[in-house]
């Protein structure tokens, strides 16, 4: 069985969900403390 | 004590929050990256796992952070419910999401590297069980703290509830000693490791970049809390103005 797919998977899918919640999180509080 | 005090007053924490949040998330940024670069690049294959082994990475800190969140959600329960400093509840909140979605993320990773380690995707066994519950139990923090904002509660049930969770914790940790699990046994300690240092070293670059990095993400939440409270009481007190005018 390949590895890497799996690997590679695994890698995507955690910068993804830490990309988002970074990017997410920083809009939130620039749009928040405009108000 | 005293400085325990000093920083729950909200106005003393944002001068201290404001400028740590750029260097903490700039700091996890890199040493994530390093970290990442290292593992995928720079480290040998494992002689049993092969490459497979390179989603250790990814997966420990993953799973720390899951950990060390509710850890804070604790801490922070424990604070609010013996000293009542509202400070406490608002960082228990702002870390419910990132905890529940680095908790899913060692769920996750931990399936990915189980399909060709092991020959399946999921299995029952204890530390796999119990780190699934520990996401079910962030989602019943994030929907408890709603409906207590809902009925206009003042946070004491999601903060009882922060401090009774935090028994998954040892049991988590211990579950690959109490149980025969699929999931190998405790291979890192704080002064020793089972795995070879050749393979190890940038696993210690991205657990401290992923905890710099979710230390940025909470403060950032906490913010965002703190900001849209002090609108809102704006917002009340000028319609509390216009009733008593007209």
């Amino acid at each position: 069985m390949n590895p890497w797919p799996f690997v590679i998977a695994a890698y995507v899918l955690t910068g993804v969900v830490a990309v988002g919640l970074a990017v997410w999180s920083y809009a939130a509080m620039r749009r928040s403390e405009k108000r | 004590m005293a400085s325990l005090h000093t920083f729950a007053n909200p106005a003393r924490f944002l001068k201290l929050a404001r400028p740590l949040t750029p260097p903490l998330f700039w700091a996890g940024v890199l040493l994530i990256a390093y970290g990442v670069w290292g593992g995928l690049a720079r480290t040998p294959p494992d002689y049993l796992q092969g490459e497979t082994v390179r989603i250790l990475y990814i997966h420990v800190p993953t799973a720390w952070l899951g950990m060390a969140g509710w850890s804070g959600i604790a801490v922070s329960s424990l604070t609010f419910l013996v000293w009542r400093h509202p400070l406490a509840m608002i960082a228990a909140r702002a870390i419910a999401l990132p905890g529940a979605a680095f908790a899913a993320l060692c769920l996750a990773t931990g399936s990915i590297w189980g399909r060709p380690t092991w020959g399946t995707w999921w299995q029952w066994d204890g530390r796999l069980t119990s780190m699934l519950l520990l996401f079910f139990v962030y989602l019943g923090f994030m929907a408890l703290l709603r409906a207590d904002d809902d009925r206009g509660g003042d946070g004491r049930i999601p903060a009882i509830y922060g401090l009774a969770g935090s028994v998954l914790l040892p049991i988590i940790r211990y579950s690959v000693v109490w149980w025969n699990t699929l999931h190998q046994g405790q291979s890192i300690g704080l002064t020793s490791s089972k795995i070879d240092a050749t393979i190890l070293w940038p696993l210690w670059f991205t657990l401290s970049g992923f905890t710099c990095f979710f230390a940025a993400i909470v403060l950032m939440r906490m913010r965002t809390i703190l900001a849209r409270t002090k609108a809102e009481a704006r917002m009340r007190r000028m319609a509390h103005v216009v009733e008593v005018g007209a």
